[in-house]
């Protein structure tokens, strides 16, 4: 079954003459284990269509479904219980808490999801030690780098029981081995069953996605996928 | 790329004969570019006539192993020390492509953009899976480099696309008089 369904979504912002169709009749699934990466130039729609899929903001047309769930049938409660359980955002503004430490930050979540402090605790520490941060604990944001904020937000993103994982931009601070490490952990956390989005303008980045949506004007302009002779791109030996 | 410096490189390391040179070209390269024997024999014929490889006596299994000399050494120190200059390498296609689908009437450049765009999305994405899988770093660089080129094209064909749509092609001649009159009316 597909996690995140998105069905002739449109969405306009603004009104009259500054107005912008930032999406214009999407239809796009995600399945679980798949990651499907989104690229298209600025003011392709790509934002919107994240905004959309996290329940952060609603179609003028069409639905958006999260396992099977219409987002706009939802109470407001219902949707933020939806947000804080099921699905893990990566935004490029980090959105940490500067009251709290690295660890607290991550253990929120599942802390606000019903886990008892301690148990939410040890699992933070676990994921902090995943992004390769295991000494910066009891750090608050401000005592981190950016790149070391962004590895907390990130571990944040994908902790507990996270069906859909949506991603923008997630290794805009980072360095480029780093930002792999990235890319790796959403690919492990997708391989293991939840369904991701990455939305990025880095072709290096979107390449770990299983398939890449390229967006244009707010439309879907071409889906690239698996290819069916991986080999022939290999580079060929020629006799001297 | 050419296998003549890839089995002097071997040969540095000591005489092989046909068998060892191909399988350990292979495992440089992590498996994936398959060298047929023949290619691997009629290589070492032409480095041999060159007086850049030497072949010794044949073994108890009847293989024969070659040895490089210091003619080869000197044009393996060579290979190394020289960059790739970008004229040695096949004409880029690709840029000649568009450049004549930028001037051709009728031709949709931006399809013709991102049909490019998806085929060399899909190349990255193959080697980005292939280096999922921990190899040698070696073959991860092999990898690298293969991903950063698909890179490059991709962020040319986005600027590719961006100058396209502030593209106004300038009118080839003046139109002349007379065919503006005829339009007028």
């Amino acid at each position: 079954m597909s996690v995140l369904e998105l069905r002739g979504v449109c969405r306009t912002h603004g009104a009259g003459a500054a107005m912008v169709e930032a999406l214009r009749d999407v239809s796009l699934t995600v399945a679980a284990g798949e990651l499907v990466a989104v690229m298209g130039p600025s003011g392709s729609g790509k934002s919107t269509l994240l905004n959309l899929a996290g329940g952060l903001d609603r179609p003028d047309r069409g639905a958006v479904l999260v396992e099977g769930q219409e987002l706009a049938g939802m109470s407001r409660n219902a949707l933020a219980d939806l947000r804080r359980r099921r699905v893990g955002y990566v935004f490029q503004a980090l959105n940490l808490v500067p009251g709290l430490t690295a660890v607290e930050n991550v253990a929120l979540p599942l802390e606000l999801a019903g886990m008892s402090p301690r148990k939410a605790r040890k699992c933070a520490q676990h994921a902090l030690s995943e992004v390769d941060l295991r000494d910066c604990d009891e750090r608050f944001p401000d005592e981190m780098s950016g790149g070391q904020q962004q590895r907390v937000a990130i571990a944040r993103a994908l902790i507990g029981e996270r069906r859909l994982v949506l991603a923008d931009e997630p290794t805009g601070a980072l360095d480029s081995v780093t930002g792999e490490a990235v890319l790796r952990l959403l690919r492990s956390k997708v391989d293991d069953g939840a369904a991701g989005v990455l939305v990025t303008h880095e072709a290096r980045h979107a390449a770990w996605a299983d398939r890449v949506v390229f967006l244009r004007d707010g439309s879907i302009v071409d889906i690239s996928g698996p290819l069916a002779q991986p080999e022939s791109l290999l580079p060929q030996v020629v006799e001297a | 790329m050419s296998i003549r410096y890839g089995l002097l490189a071997l040969l540095e390391r000591g005489p092989r004969y046909g068998y060892q040179l191909r399988a350990e070209f292979e495992d440089s390269t992590g498996g994936t570019w398959p060298l047929n024997i023949g290619q691997v024999y009629t290589t070492l014929n032409r480095l041999e006539r060159d007086g850049l490889v030497h072949p010794l006596p044949e073994n108890e299994g009847g293989q024969r192993p070659y040895e490089i000399t210091d003619a080869g050494r000197a044009e393996l120190t060579l290979w190394f020390a020289t960059p790739l200059a970008r004229a040695d390498r096949p004409r880029d296609e690709l840029s000649i492509k568009l450049a004549l689908a930028i001037t051709t009437p009728g031709v949709d450049v931006r399809q013709v953009v991102q049909t490019q765009r998806t085929a060399t999305m899909r190349a990255l994405q193959e080697y980005t899976r292939l280096k999922r899988d921990d190899g040698d770093l070696p073959w991860r660089l092999v990898l690298d480099a293969m991903i950063y080129q698909s890179e490059a094209e991709l962020r040319w064909l986005d600027h590719c696309e961006s100058a396209l749509v502030r593209y106004r092609p300038r009118a080839a001649k003046p139109v002349p008089e007379e065919a503006r009159q005829h339009e007028r009316a």
